[in-house]
């Protein structure tokens, strides 16, 4: 493979940190760098190691990764002009305020004290955070904090934004402003964030990407991953139900619950089946938290897990 | 201005002009902290011991920048992941630990006007004399900006920070003679004193104030261990310190 422009592109990069914890795999992959990809998996899955090397932040133990053709090692220099990185557990500085934190956030990048104060303010306005500009961070919500750190890669002009779980730990309300924000810088630049939450994939991102164990499982478009499973349909019930010899995939998931995927048809005659026999189950259309535990399951008991 | 200035003025704002100006009181400690020793020393000497106890004041106020630098950059670092953003923008480390070091001797300015003005009083010193002086001042703040840089980037967690910090404070500029002469430490002690490269700074300042006698060979001594402990110092800041993570 060879590195191109307008691409992300991992090739069998790895870390093994110093005290023997193998956090990433080989990962390949590649993905165009516009519109917003999120990386999903579990606690420990290997996101944060995974958007730590990419962001130029740590070294890879093996492999290589490139971002628009430069070298995440050799060129960290220029992509840093370029990148903007919101940590996971980043917090404001909390004997600031949002124009004073974004400001120096922006005189870091290089811009004057006076620019960067306009520019904060502009951000700060686009969040809706305008009215606690100059109020200490200390006195914020969780919510405008978090909006804060995400007024503060608006303010930059950096194509490339890094977002290591931007969402975590906010309220339903909180979360989905936050998406919004997201969803409209994702039109503008390259987002590149992790999540817990499936539903924040489902919603806002172009491209997901499955780690589990330090793996990739799966990468494409919603409809992508939907068609990997040739299944549309997801039924669900505790573990020990009986059920009837099926066409489609079964597979016990982390939760306990057995998870058939399989088609409308069949889906319709084990839930017959399930109704009479008074046995609580659920069914839906696949959603992304289904292909989540499906493929997940299926990469563990494959053996993908360490 | 230029690029690297505005990068060194985000460290500087960020570490002690924005905490001066929404938190005043922090002000206080400053000041205090270095005039509290001059002021026992003033006490328990009768003030015999006034112009040893500035030069100590200024030469534990140097030494504190750096000690004060490695927990503050260790908690940006480890409680705001604030060097994770940083490290992912245009700014380099040298610029970024420069500012931050700046601001340190910045939050520093209040204790340092005073304790420049007393030494004005009651130190008489030539201007070469004072050049010299400030050579050691501005050694002692490089040494100590160094090992709190390779330090702040090798800490994991603040309690880790907060433990080198007092380490630091206490092995480098308490337990020294950098406040008295380093005749009033018994003998067999005094060979511990000079495992201090503030030893042999503030023994370089007291003689060049007229406040110790030492003979020119012992002067030059001084000199070479200083330079030599300086460079050491900045070797392993430079050599050890960790931007991107490994």
């Amino acid at each position: 493979m060879s590195a191109t422009a307008g691409e992300l592109r991992c090739e069998g990069l790895g870390k093994v940190y110093p005290n023997g914890k193998k956090a990433l795999g080989s990962v390949s992959f590649s993905i165009p760098t516009n519109g917003i990809f999120a990386l999903i998996g579990r606690n420990g899955a290997g996101k944060t190691t995974l958007t730590r090397i990419l962001s130029t932040i740590l070294e890879p133990s093996y492999g290589k990764a490139t971002i628009d053709g430069l070298d995440v090692m050799a060129d960290a220099t220029r992509l840093r002009e370029r990148m903007a990185v919101v940590p996971q557990e980043g917090r404001t500085i909390s004997w600031t305020t949002p124009t004073q934190m974004i400001g120096s956030y922006l005189m870091w990048r290089g811009l004057g004290y006076e620019e960067s104060r306009a520019k904060a303010r502009e951000a700060i306005a686009q969040v809706g955070l305008e009215k606690h500009a100059d109020k200490l961070n200390s006195t914020l919500s969780g919510g405008m904090k978090r909006k804060v750190l995400v007024a503060m890669v608006i303010a930059s002009d950096a194509e490339l934004v890094f977002l290591d779980e931007p969402s975590t730990g906010l309220d339903p309300i909180s979360r989905q402003e936050l998406w919004n924000i997201l969803t409209e810088l994702g039109k503008k630049r390259f987002l590149f964030l992790t999540t817990h939450y499936l539903e924040e994939a489902e919603q806002i991102a172009d491209r997901i990407g499955i780690l589990n164990g330090g793996n990739l499982v799966a990468l494409g478009t919603l409809p992508e991953l939907r068609s990997k499973l040739q299944y549309t349909y997801s039924l669900k019930a505790p573990r020990g139900t009986a059920l009837p010899t099926i066409q489609g995939e079964s597979v016990t998931r982390r939760d306990g619950q057995v998870q058939i995927m399989t088609t409308e048809d069949e889906a319709l005659a084990i839930s017959k089946g399930l109704i009479e026999r008074k046995t609580q189950f659920s069914v839906n259309p696949v959603t992304l938290d289904d292909i989540f535990h499906y493929l997940v399951a299926q990469n563990e008991s494959a053996g993908g897990r360490t | 201005m230029g690029r690297v200035a505005n990068q060194l003025l985000a460290s500087i704002l960020v570490n002690s002009i924005y905490e001066m100006k929404n938190y005043p009181v922090v002000l206080v400690n400053t000041v205090l902290s270095p005039l509290s020793f001059l002021i026992l020393i003033f006490f328990v000497s009768d003030g015999k011991l006034l112009g040893d106890a500035i030069e100590g004041g200024l030469i534990m106020t140097m030494f504190s920048s750096g000690t004060s630098l490695q927990s503050d950059l260790s908690h940006y670092k480890n409680d705001f992941k604030l060097q994770d953003i940083v490290v992912g923008s245009p700014t380099i480390p040298g610029v970024y630990v420069a500012g931050m070091a700046i601001s340190e001797l910045l939050y520093s300015s209040p204790a340092i006007a005073i304790l420049i003005v007393l030494f004005g009083l009651f130190v008489h010193a030539t201007p070469l004399q004072v050049l010299g002086i400030a050579a050691v001042m501005v050694l002692m703040f490089l040494t100590s900006v160094s090992l709190g840089f390779a330090l702040a980037s090798i800490s994991a967690d603040i309690v880790q920070s907060y433990a080198y910090t007092r380490l630091l404070s206490t092995v480098f500029s308490t337990l020294p003679p950098v406040y008295y002469p380093i005749t009033l430490i018994p003998l067999p002690f005094r060979y511990l004193a000079y495992l201090s490269p503030t030893t042999y700074a503030s023994e370089i300042a007291q003689n060049l104030a007229g406040l110790l006698q030492l003979s020119s060979t012992m002067f030059a001594i001084d000199w070479v261990i200083l330079l030599g402990l300086s460079a050491v110092f900045l070797w392993i800041g430079v050599r050890h310190a960790r931007w991107r993570e490994k």
